[in-house]
């Protein structure tokens, strides 16, 4: 579990977060939903430590996340995986070195259990006979299935996606979708998503906290989407003509 | 402009204390020190030989023409060469190259993971990533740089020999004999204090201009052109400055 009471973060004289409480439970698919400009990946960078909040405060179960100094702070991210929004896979590497990188450099197993382990994630994610390739040679979907099986390969206890289905089509990105709510609940991994797809919403929002302009506008289950009031989450779901002439036909028919 | 200097001097230095703290697995870094062995020093042999055998043979060439007629011996072709060589063509031209040629390459990747945030992947894993992609090219160029600056010394004395041997502006005793005259075993120490401090220049600051970059591709451009640029202006004012401590 993580939680997170009242973060702030301002670059220079702009307020990007106002003050943001939530908490991402447990063995959940936790989403951070908001449109573009909404403080989306600011929170995500927050949560991961890549940015300082301006002020606030950070939970990791019973652990202070910004108390802790470099070195307790290298210690936690060891058990903390995150997929890229561009996958962010090492050029130089096969997909094979990739997803054993983590491994070669904290743990000191043989090179027998590292290559059951590479094998192990790799099929996780269904991708049994990319090993030899490197990252330029497979489509953008494998891509970020090698990024996830690199953020597991650690068994960590937290998992952050950034955009884990930008780029890619709609039936691939609920391939991934499904495969990062299977891998947390199979783990009871955290996971946070950050993403602004409607059908991951719809399909594994366990958890959702909607940000709008830096503040907390929402929150709840994607059951309880439908039912919301809430303008700012009503304009953002049905932000799409499309969506908004589905509804609308939908309301005078009376049907849900 | 002044407090840019000291804030970019600053960071430099933070840089490279992050660098230089211990690794988290010696064996990792071994083996991207290996990999840049082979990048910077492999992958320089050519263009470096190419260098330095013109470079020896337009000086041998130039002191040939202006010590024609004059009452000095031309077997100082030979020992100007050699000389040249060693204190000042080997590691000052040979380092300019490279920090040209690896200098920007060191940038534009590091600049290059910062941007498809290969960086950012690292951190996350708890990798120090100053470190882990720092101070591996550090210890490669430390290594492989005085080899190459030693390489040019040779083949720019062979360039020598090439130029005014065969054409016969010289016999090959009259170059030898030069190569053999005033042997001063300090001057070779002096090539090996500038190879060290330029390796360690070119590096460090292609590393910085490169991890701390920002933006987009004009960025990345920007900053491996300014890896080289910055480079060059302090490989020549250490030049000086080594000169001066060295032989004064």
């Amino acid at each position: 579990m993580i939680r997170i009471e009242n973060i702030k973060k301002s670059f220079g004289d702009v307020e990007v977060l106002k003050g943001i409480s939530h908490t991402f439970e447990a063995g959940k698919t936790n989403l951070i939903i908001g449109k573009s400009g909404a403080g989306k990946t600011v929170m995500l960078k927050i949560l991961v430590g890549l940015f300082a909040p301006t002020s606030g405060q950070i939970m990791y179960d019973e652990t202070d996340f910004l108390s802790l100094d470099k070195k307790q702070i290298r210690d936690l991210r060891m058990r903390v995986g995150m997929l890229f929004q561009g996958s962010a896979l090492f050029d130089s590497m096969t997909v094979e070195e990739n997803v054993r990188f983590p491994l070669d450099m904290f743990t000191n197993k043989t090179k027998k259990e590292k290559d059951m382990r590479v094998d192990y994630c790799l099929d996780r994610v269904g991708l049994e006979n990319a090993n030899k390739k490197y990252p330029s040679e497979i489509s953008g979907g494998m891509q970020k299935r090698v990024g996830i099986a690199r953020s597991i390969v650690l068994n960590p206890t937290y998992l952050f996606c950034d955009e884990p289905n930008s780029g890619l089509d709609p039936k691939t990105a609920l391939v991934i979708d499904e495969l990062i709510q299977d891998i947390t609940v199979e783990n009871n991994i955290t996971t946070v998503i950050n993403t602004h797809d409607m059908n991951s919403v719809m399909e594994i929002g366990e958890n959702i906290a909607l940000l709008h302009l830096g503040e907390l506008a929402w929150s709840g289950t994607k059951e309880e989407v439908l039912d919301s009031d809430n303008d700012i989450l009503q304009d953002f779901i049905f932000a799409s003509p499309f969506l908004k002439r589905l509804r609308d036909k939908a309301m005078q028919t009376g049907a849900k | 402009m002044k407090s840019n200097i000291f804030y970019s001097f600053g960071k430099y230095l933070g840089m490279l204390g992050q660098a230089f703290s211990r690794p988290e697995k010696i064996s990792m870094y071994w083996k991207e020190t290996l990999r840049q062995m082979d990048s910077i020093g492999v992958g320089s042999i050519v263009i470096v030989a190419l260098i330095a055998i013109f470079m020896g043979a337009v000086a041998a060439l130039q002191f040939a023409y202006q010590l024609d007629g004059q009452l000095i011996p031309m077997y100082y072709i030979g020992y100007i060469v050699r000389d040249l060589a060693i204190i000042e063509s080997a590691p000052t031209i040979t380092c300019l190259v490279l920090a040209g040629k690896v200098g920007s390459n060191i940038a534009a990747e590091i600049g290059g993971m910062r941007q498809k945030e290969h960086i950012d992947a690292m951190e996350i894993m708890g990798i120090n990533t100053a470190s882990y992609l720092i101070l591996p090219k550090v210890i490669a160029g430390l290594f492989v740089i005085p080899f190459l600056v030693t390489l040019a010394a040779a083949i720019a004395i062979l360039g020598g020999y090439l130029a005014t041997v065969p054409t016969g502006t010289l016999s090959d005793v009259d170059y030898i004999r030069g190569l053999r005259a005033y042997f001063v075993e300090y001057n070779v120490l002096m090539m090996y204090v500038k190879a060290y401090t330029f390796a360690f220049i070119l590096v460090t600051i292609s590393c910085f201009q490169g991890y701390y970059v920002k933006g987009g591709s004009i960025e990345l451009g920007k900053a491996s052109t300014n890896a080289v640029v910055f480079s060059n202006i302090l490989i020549l004012l250490s030049d000086y400055l080594i000169a001066v401590i060295l032989t004064v």
